[in-house]
């Protein structure tokens, strides 16, 4: 589907969803009848504590003194030089405390839980990042916190599950289907509706029911509003274009939301190509799949021929993911953004390269978005500039790294 | 007429109240379900709830959640659950059988498609877990003309607005979900669902099962008291998961325990 009211069309962009969470035919609430009352419950708390000052003065102290906002934007000069294109300009959100973009949100979705009176929080967790940053604000915060993580993704990321469990939560390892990412999801959504009256799910990305997508988003954007400044004060305009990795898409969404009205500034989500589209072996529903329904919205998803959701492959846990937040969706088929995906192979060169040219080592996440950037820079005349959100630090990656070139840490 | 209020009308007449057994189709394997479907029915099972096996079941606790799994191991299908429908309906043209499950099988069929499809195979309801009525406008134009009723849960978040709003798009009875949580959790509190099917009686005259939490013959008989359905689950796909791939052993003990039921419900 065409709509052709993106970004050129004037139609504005930053007043979605609608009441019901709508993206155009995407989002919604698509969830279990014992989870309606609750989802509303959210809704009207979220509301009315966004307008509450002391709610987000309370925000703002700690995005600023517990998290280490603002995070520079940073101008890679070297990597910028050596793809002799555009300027490239890293939105350094691996500088945040515990590492990644994740912390923005579960900040925001904590507080909300202690203003409605949740003792407990629970999260889903793909590469452990979101755990860690929930599990790190319930510390914060003195919630108790449980985590739910595939058995596979935690076999991968034993550091992060150490972590967690360092900071006092209690990670529970899923056997159920994939034993990854969504089956995670499943398995704190069944936690959440029968703990519903002293719990809060702290979801980590755009997905999920309404209202998540637009409140994590909400959180999320103070990426965007940050860097819109910063990339102005430091060229005294706005950028060309901007470039994020998409998973379930909460880092991206939060760098595209406050540029969403900007015509001129060019959007590419980067999905997961993992072996590559053609092999079947990816993670990239807006590149290869089609519309459907989980995990309580209406999005694009990798399924088969029967509806059934299929297995994802990525070296990045953290995008090994078969949905996409809706907005996204919606963005994709009115062409306000465009979806391009980056294979484990170049994931891992642009790994390699930022950490031996600039010094900094990035998430195997962030690294699909480097990839694509570079390629993108190099399409670009120098006096152009783009922003690639650099959305966690490569720390948690360094056995993956190792491993898949034959060498034990 | 649904074949669903020609079922609650005569068990009025007669004073009973109706035992809805659960399965998952193709559990442990395709050939399993079709037999299984008559021997319920002999054992006193009034309607038969079917589920369609999906991958990623968030409603459902452990128990159902395997079944589904074994039954993909099969590849079954919603259009294999169809299949399975329309060759129970070639023996038995008067059991009422709704569909369970999750929509989007439902949406990469097509609504319309499967509305039609389900009408032809004999289905009499559908239940889509995920699909609350605010989201569920298409398939409900669909159903009708169909013969088919739109089966909506109710729960105990469910308020007195939301009730109302629900029984409104329903057609054959509602689904009342005992308790708070997922299938095959928790324990029945049968005084708080005894209050909470009474507020929804002020709202509809449409019949209320009770579903989630009925283990045994004594929880479906105290059940039966209150509800004008049974609706048992995960107490017999626990029996599919002990037969270990046997289907004899899993017919008779699935049958064994809604034969006790029916009768500790029909003292």
């Amino acid at each position: 589907m065409q709509n052709n009211v993106g970004q050129n069309s004037g139609v504005d962009l930053m007043s979605l969803p609608d009441e019901h969470g709508h993206f155009g035919p995407y989002g919604g609430i698509f969830a279990a009848e014992t989870l309606m009352g609750p989802l509303e419950e959210l809704r009207q708390a979220y509301e009315t504590h966004l307008k509450d000052p002391a709610f987000i003065k309370a925000l703002d102290h700690d995005l600023k003194h517990f998290v280490g906002r603002p995070s520079p934007l940073y101008h890679a000069e070297r990597w910028s030089q050596q793809v002799g294109g555009a300027q490239i300009y890293l939105k350094r959100e691996d500088l945040n405390h515990t590492g990644a973009h994740k912390v923005n949100n579960t900040v925001g979705q904590a507080l909300l839980a202690k203003a409605m009176g949740k003792p407990r929080v629970i999260a889903e967790t793909g590469a452990g990042q979101h755990g860690v940053a929930t599990a790190t604000v319930a510390a914060r915060f003195g919630l108790e916190c449980v985590v739910y993580m595939g058995a596979e993704d935690i076999k991968r990321q034993a550091i992060n599950v150490y972590r967690m469990k360092l900071l006092g939560a209690t990670v529970v390892p899923v056997e159920s289907g994939s034993k990854t990412l969504k089956d995670a999801l499943n398995e704190a959504m069944r936690d959440w509706v029968t703990n519903i009256d002293h719990t809060f799910y702290i979801i980590g990305t755009v997905a999920g029911p309404h209202p998540y997508p637009v409140m994590v988003r909400d959180f999320q954007s103070i990426i965007g509003r940050e860097a819109r400044e910063q990339i102005q004060e430091q060229t005294g305009r706005l950028p060309d274009a901007l470039v994020a990795c998409v998973g379930g898409g909460s880092n991206a969404m939060g760098l595209f939301y406050p540029f969403l009205n900007d015509k001129s500034v060019k959007l590419y989500g980067v999905e997961a190509a993992g072996d590559g589209l053609e092999t079947g072996r990816h993670a990239a529903p807006l590149c290869k799949g089609r519309p459907g329904v989980l995990h309580g919205n209406r999005t694009y998803l990798m399924e088969d021929e029967n509806g059934q959701i299929i297995e994802t492959h990525s070296v990045s846990a953290g995008l090994d993911y078969p949905g996409v937040g809706p907005e996204h969706a919606w963005l994709k088929d009115c062409g306000a953004a465009e979806y391009v995906a980056i294979t484990d192979d170049e994931a891992l060169n642009a790994f390699h390269t930022l950490t031996r040219i600039e010094g900094i080592m990035p998430a195997l996440e962030s690294s699909h978005a480097l990839a694509y950037g570079a390629k993108l820079a190099a399409t670009m005349d120098q006096d152009k500039s783009i922003i690639i959100n650099l959305s966690g630090r490569g720390d948690k990656d360094i056995h993956t790294v190792a491993a898949l070139e034959g060498i034990t840490v | 007429m649904s074949r669903i209020k020609s079922c609650f009308d005569e068990l009025r007449t007669d004073g009973r109240k109706a035992l809805v057994p659960y399965v998952t189709a193709g559990d442990p394997s395709p050939g399993v379900t079709v037999p299984l479907m008559h021997e319920m029915v002999k054992a006193g099972a009034d309607i038969i709830e079917l589920g369609v096996p999906f991958s990623d079941p968030m409603a459902d606790g452990s128990v159902i959640q395997k079944a589904s799994e074994r039954a993909l191991k099969h590849n079954v299908s919603l259009k294999d659950v169809l299949v399975m429908v329309q060759r129970f309906r070639e023996v038995d043209d008067k059991t009422p059988v709704v569909l369970m499950g999750y929509l989007n099988p439902i949406e990469v069929m097509g609504v319309e498609t499967f509305a039609k499809a389900a009408g032809r195979a004999g289905v009499d309801g559908v239940l889509t877990v995920d699909l609350p009525p605010e989201e569920a406008d298409e398939l409900l134009v669909a159903l009708q003309g169909q013969q088919c009723d739109p089966i909506f849960l109710l729960s105990p978040t469910t308020n007195e607005a939301r009730v109302s709003k629900i029984c409104a798009a329903a057609s054959g009875f509602v689904y009342y979900v005992a308790v708070k949580g997922i299938t095959g959790a928790g324990n029945l509190d049968v005084a708080a669902v005894e209050e909470k099917v009474a507020q929804i009686r002020r709202q509809t005259d449409l019949p209320v099962g009770v579903g989630f939490g009925i283990k045994d013959a004594a929880s479906a008989a105290a059940v039966s008291k209150i509800a004008d359905a049974v609706i048992v689950g995960s107490a017999l796909v626990r029996k599919v998961e002990e037969s270990d791939g046997q289907s004899d052993r899993l017919i008779s003990d699935i049958s064994g325990l809604l034969g006790e039921m029916r009768q500790a419900m029909d003292e």
